[in-house]
């Protein structure tokens, strides 16, 4: 059997901080001590995984997974799509990716949201699905609106879509949100800016991509996930010590 | 910055919001659509062990429970065997091990029941104490949170954890034991967690 092998150091310095206070609930939830490393164990390598079984067909349509028969919700038409690869540009195959938003008038299906924008009937705002071999996904929904909240008196956050990703390992989970191209909100987003790399909060900008685009029906827009990489088994592998 | 070796760059990190819910437990913001919700059972029918309740709140620097916050869970069986195909060994039919939890939205309460998980292999040889493993996400969390979960009638596995052995100073250790109450029908383990201030939690960088 191949060793189990570790995966790359998370690059901090490409991911938003505990403490970033323009994001002000971040101030009372961010630890004061400093994170402590652990080099992977068996606890950390391993991870759920997730199989045909657990989700249905058409649970990756936010179009119509709530919507009453015949209905569709409301908004723009977008397909929403990618691949998640790791820091080696390996797909990253059969891998759940479960995302949610608001609707196209910015408003959550929440009890605890107040937003005086109304719901839409026809709209839940979740979807799963599950990478194939090439590690590709593929969502259809609407394009989220953007909405206003409690930060400062004035602020209101981009369009975005949430994801959850798994990965192979609880090493690699992530949760993140993908925003759209060309969105003035997205610079004068306090979550958006928590991230201090401009580079990276362009990964997190999904692009307009018209050869996937179906015409009369769906824009598309492409986001592509990477996850942490691991180390290669050529080289010695130092998980079971050394 | 140029990066000379071609890696790929990690997705950076956003908050989960308060809105988590819809998307990871929609059933619990009353959207029913999925046929049946991940994370909502760890162990399966089929899992030995001790079955157990583990409970606790989660409280932000100002010592409030956090009414909006999301846990999810990974240990292995009572064996110490993950559900995993990287872990030698088998799990009963349907342990998976993983799990999701949310706090109550009005007290800041979680809860979840589960099998006490077996000790699980350490590095160079070493043995780790049972453990569960938490991440816990959250409006006002930037990156989700990795923390773990000791027992405090393992006392001696404890005393010999390697993961727990580089907690220093070691009195932060105390804040990784979750205290076992005994009173009720099924043993319970309270684990509250501290993000900030005084007895903050023990925070990794796995």
């Amino acid at each position: 059997m191949k060793t189990p092998a570790e995966f790359y150091m998370r690059d901090r310095s490409i991911h938003p901080p505990a403490y970033a206070p323009a994001y002000k609930t971040s101030v009372a939830r961010s630890p004061n001590q400093a994170l402590i490393s652990l080099e992977n164990t068996v606890s950390e390598i391993t991870g759920p995984r997730f199989g045909h079984g657990d989700i249905a067909e058409g649970d990756n349509d936010l179009l119509t997974n709530y919507a009453a028969a015949g209905k569709s919700a409301i908004g723009e038409r977008i397909i929403l799509h990618g691949r998640v690869l790791d820091e080696n540009a390996k797909p990253v195959r059969n891998t759940l990716v479960e995302v949610w938003q608001a609707n196209a008038g910015g408003r959550y299906r929440h009890k605890k949201d107040t937003y005086l924008a109304p719901m839409d009937p026809n709209f839940g705002g979740c979807g799963r699905t599950l990478t194939d071999d090439e590690g590709y996904y593929f969502f259809r929904t609407v394009k989220p609106g953007a909405y206003p909240w409690p930060n400062q008196v004035n602020n209101w956050r981009p369009a975005h879509v949430h994801f959850s990703v798994f990965g192979t390992a609880f090493a690699q989970r992530l949760i993140t949100q993908c925003y759209f191209e060309g969105d003035p909100l997205i610079p004068i987003c306090p979550i958006v800016q928590t991230i201090p790399d401009p580079a990276a909060i362009d990964r997190l900008t999904a692009r307009l991509d018209m050869n996937a685009t179906i015409p009369f029906d769906a824009i598309a827009y492409r986001f592509d996930i990477v996850l942490r990489g691991r180390r290669s088994t050529l080289f010695e592998n130092r998980l079971e010590g050394n | 910055m140029a990066n000379p070796l071609d890696y790929l760059k990690e997705t950076a990190s956003q908050t989960a919001g308060p809105y988590v819910h819809i998307g990871l437990v929609p059933s619990d913001t009353g959207i029913e659509i999925y046929d049946h919700e991940l994370g909502r059972d760890i162990t399966g029918p089929n899992a030995t062990g001790e079955r157990i309740r583990v409970e606790g709140r989660v409280l932000d620097g100002n010592g409030a429970a956090l009414k909006d916050v999301l846990i999810e869970v990974w240990q292995a069986n009572a064996e110490g065997v993950y559900a995993h195909p990287e872990n030698s060994g088998t799990v009963e039919d349907g342990f998976r091990g993983w799990g999701r939890v949310i706090a109550d939205f009005d007290s800041g309460e979680w809860s979840f029941e589960t099998v006490k998980p077996g000790g699980v292999p350490g590095r160079s040889g070493s043995r780790q104490a049972p453990h569960i493993n938490l991440w816990i996400v959250a409006r006002g969390i930037n990156i989700g949170l990795n923390t773990r979960l000791y027992f405090d009638d393992e006392g001696t596995a404890n005393a010999a954890d390697p993961v727990l052995g580089r907690v220093d100073p070691p009195h932060r250790r105390a804040a990784l034991i979750a205290t076992r109450d005994d009173s009720g029908a099924m043993p319970v383990y309270r684990f509250d967690i501290r993000l900030q201030g005084d007895g903050e939690t023990v925070f990794f960088d796995i």
